[in-house]
């Protein structure tokens, strides 16, 4: 966990650091659409068009963005639970192996990737499957793996439990008898049961009650330092991911538009989107007045996205320029990349 | 009856809803009191299955069976007569459900704006003639007419293209089209109080800052009451002037919108503020609430609260309920730390 507040340090710290857990390049996934007798592919859903990112070691980088932006399409990329159309993702999985291409990885490799990293889902009653009792559902990945069985299966899933706050008297039972905050901690304690390196979440907290998210994000703060874990935290509540994140990438229609450490991105953002969704943030407190900057149209469609920045025909800022030549990312400030023409005009503002 | 205040529009009085299930009885609204004055805006807040929609379907009188209005009143202050000069106070729960008089109260006088505007919607019917169906079932004009409502509706909704849009199927809208959708049909009868039950939860956010803006302005011009039924903290301090806290189906503090986020009374208002992440306060931990809301067949005697309450006294809070206690006029908060 970088716990630097002051940037200059965050800069020495970071040169100094070992190298990155993980390392993705011009991550892209590409969902054909297809139509007619013949099915013949008609064009492509671009859900992650170009994504580069790495993710430090016990760091907690949080990716944000809209329904449809490809953030959870992204976290799904870097575990290989659907298979990216091109790019790399790399990860240091240890300083023996060094770096390894999960894309290359087949049989017992990429089994033993699969107990590296592992996923948190959204929604704590799609995801249990409700034939299956607390012992099964915890203890799966440990038999698949025949890692553990009989009492020593018994007595590993008793202390997963005991780890994420439930009764181990509870193994016994099936998903139905708990509330949706226990069974985002039954999710949470089968995520562990491989003891991984790296877990995604995916909208961990969005389905759960106000008080019941506080507890949830308490606890996975808690494990992160018992266990030396790296989150990749995908959410759309940025009330949340400003609690939570080290660092913030922000995604529009299947771009980063910017990555940077927390506190610097809420405080001056430098992508216009950020600005909008920044603007858009409620604060629960009546005396703060805000007000959204508003935005023309609708999101971008990604099979058909626009020329140049595809921010451009809902951006304050846009010129010429914006819709003839695509932006890259670039790091204007130490840490701070952005894919925006205009970065160092203009001003923008953030909610700190 | 005593005369009414001009200014009231609707007042709940004690309400109770209980379900008659196999399990047991649920009482999920059990005892909800609250004012409504004509064009205000409040807010219904508490978790799930504290009893805030099922007092919104109770007002509509659609409490889905096993459901049934056991105890209360739903005064509802009717305009009466061609410019609604004069009040006619009607008790809801009175009405049949199915009645004449309660079908042209619901949908009309009183109308809902659901959480999930897909599934509120029906798939096969266009967006137009949904909002025309609204139109022709509650007033007298012709189809033609209904249909020029009907855009007008649309474009004062700020619906895209409204006369293409208006042709348009709900699945070929995005979520905030079929949303706006939803207010336009809501919105075409004029009605005196729209309830909103989670109405932007399901939204985007720039999508849901655009729905709430959406709705102060037609508040503005068309001056309804709105009660907003959410557990966004967020959305409460933005939109509305009054708030009632609900725990467990019981209200457990009720004040305008200032006081509740600034001088909150009740531990468990206290509890819900304390653990809100907020964006500028960097702190290691949040502060939950403790323990997790009780399932509803095993509500704790004496205050639900009580076992994740930190300001719990041993053999009163656990044994007696707690009273409504006025701290000061329009400040109410059920807690014993106040007698």
């Amino acid at each position: 966990m970088s716990s630097t507040n002051n940037p200059s340090d965050a800069v020495s710290d970071r040169s100094a650091q070992e190298t990155p857990l993980l390392e993705v390049k011009g991550l892209r996934k590409y969902y054909p659409i297809r139509r007619g007798f013949l099915s013949r592919t008609k064009g492509f859903v671009k859900a992650v068009d170009g994504v580069d990112l790495t993710i430090q070691r016990g760091e907690t980088l949080g990716l944000v963005g809209e329904s449809g932006c490809g953030k959870s399409t992204t976290g799904r990329c870097l575990l290989r639970a659907v298979d990216a159309t091109e790019g790399q993702v790399r990860y240091w999985m240890s300083d023996e192996s060094g770096w390894t291409d999960i894309y290359a990885l087949e049989g017992q490799d990429l089994r033993r990737f699969r107990r590296f990293a592992q996923m948190i889902f959204q929604d704590p009653f799609s995801s249990l499957n409700p034939r299956m009792t607390l012992l099964q559902i915890v203890g799966e990945p440990l038999t698949v793996n025949r890692l553990a069985s009989g009492e020593e299966l018994e007595h590993r899933v008793a202390d997963l439990l005991r780890r994420v706050g439930l009764r181990p008297e509870y193994m016994k039972r099936y998903p139905h008898a708990f509330s949706g905050g226990q069974r985002q901690r039954i999710g949470i304690a089968r995520s562990l049961a491989l003891e991984p390196n790296f877990i995604v979440c995916d909208e961990p907290v969005s389905a759960l009650d106000v008080s019941i998210q506080a507890q949830t994000l308490n606890l996975l703060q808690d494990l992160q330092e018992e266990f030396h874990l790296t989150y990749l935290f995908v959410a759309h509540d940025l009330n949340v991911v400003a609690h939570i994140a080290d660092r913030v990438a922000v995604m529009y229609v299947g771009k980063m538009v910017e990555l940077a450490e927390s506190d610097d991105l809420f405080a001056s953002p430098l992508h216009p989107y950020t600005e909008v969704l920044m603007s858009s943030v409620l604060p629960p407190d009546p005396r703060i007045k805000t007000r959204q900057i508003e935005m023309t149209g609708e999101v971008a469609n990604p099979a058909d996205p626009p020329s140049g920045c595809y921010f451009h025909p809902r951006c304050r800022y846009a010129e010429e320029r914006c819709w003839q030549e695509t932006p890259e990312l670039r790091e204007i400030r130490p840490n701070h990349f952005v894919s925006c023409h205009r970065a160092e005009e203009i001003t923008l503002e953030g909610v700190l | 009856m005593t005369p009414p205040d001009d200014q009231r529009l609707l007042e709940i009085r004690n309400l109770k809803v209980q379900f008659a299930l196999e399990e047991g009885t649920v009482r999920a609204v059990d005892g909800m009191s609250l004012v409504v004055n004509r064009g205000q805006t409040v807010g219904v807040v508490g978790e799930s299955g504290c009893g805030k929609s099922v007092t919104a379907q109770a007002l509509l009188r659609i409490v889905p069976k096993p459901g049934e209005i056991v105890d209360g009143e739903l005064l509802y202050y009717r305009p009466t007569g061609s410019d609604g000069e004069n009040l006619h106070v009607t008790d809801l729960v009175g009405l049949p459900a199915n009645g004449d008089e309660m079908r042209d109260i619901r949908g009309n006088e009183i109308v809902m704006v659901f959480q999930e505007p897909m599934s509120s919607l029906a798939p096969v019917y266009t967006i137009g003639h949904q909002i025309m169906e609204a139109i022709e079932l509650h007033q007298q004009v012709d189809r033609k007419e209904a249909r020029e409502r009907t855009l007008e509706i649309l474009q004062r909704v700020g619906m895209p293209q409204p006369t293409q849009t208006i042709d348009s199927f709900p699945h070929q809208m995005s979520g905030g089209m079929r949303q706006r959708g939803m207010i336009a049909i809501a919105l075409s009868c004029n009605p005196t109080l729209l309830i909103a039950d989670e109405p932007t939860t399901a939204l985007d956010v720039t999508t849901q800052g655009q729905i709430l803006e959406l709705m102060q302005k037609l508040q503005n011009d068309f001056g309804m009451a709105i009660m907003f039924i959410t557990h966004d903290l967020g959305v409460v301090a933005k939109m509305t002037e009054y708030v009632t806290v609900m725990y467990l189906g019981k209200v457990v503090e009720s004040a305008d919108v200032d006081t509740i986020f600034h001088n909150p009374k009740h531990p468990y208002t206290k509890a819900l503020l304390r653990s809100m992440p907020r964006m500028g306060v960097k702190s290691r931990r949040l502060e939950a609430v403790t323990g997790m809301v009780p399932d509803p067949f095993h509500v704790p005697p004496g205050c639900p609260f009580h076992p994740r309450c930190e300001d719990y006294i041993a053999g009163r809070c656990d044994a007696e309920e707690p009273p409504w206690i006025e701290t000061e006029p329009g400040h109410g908060v059920r807690c014993v730390l106040y007698e």
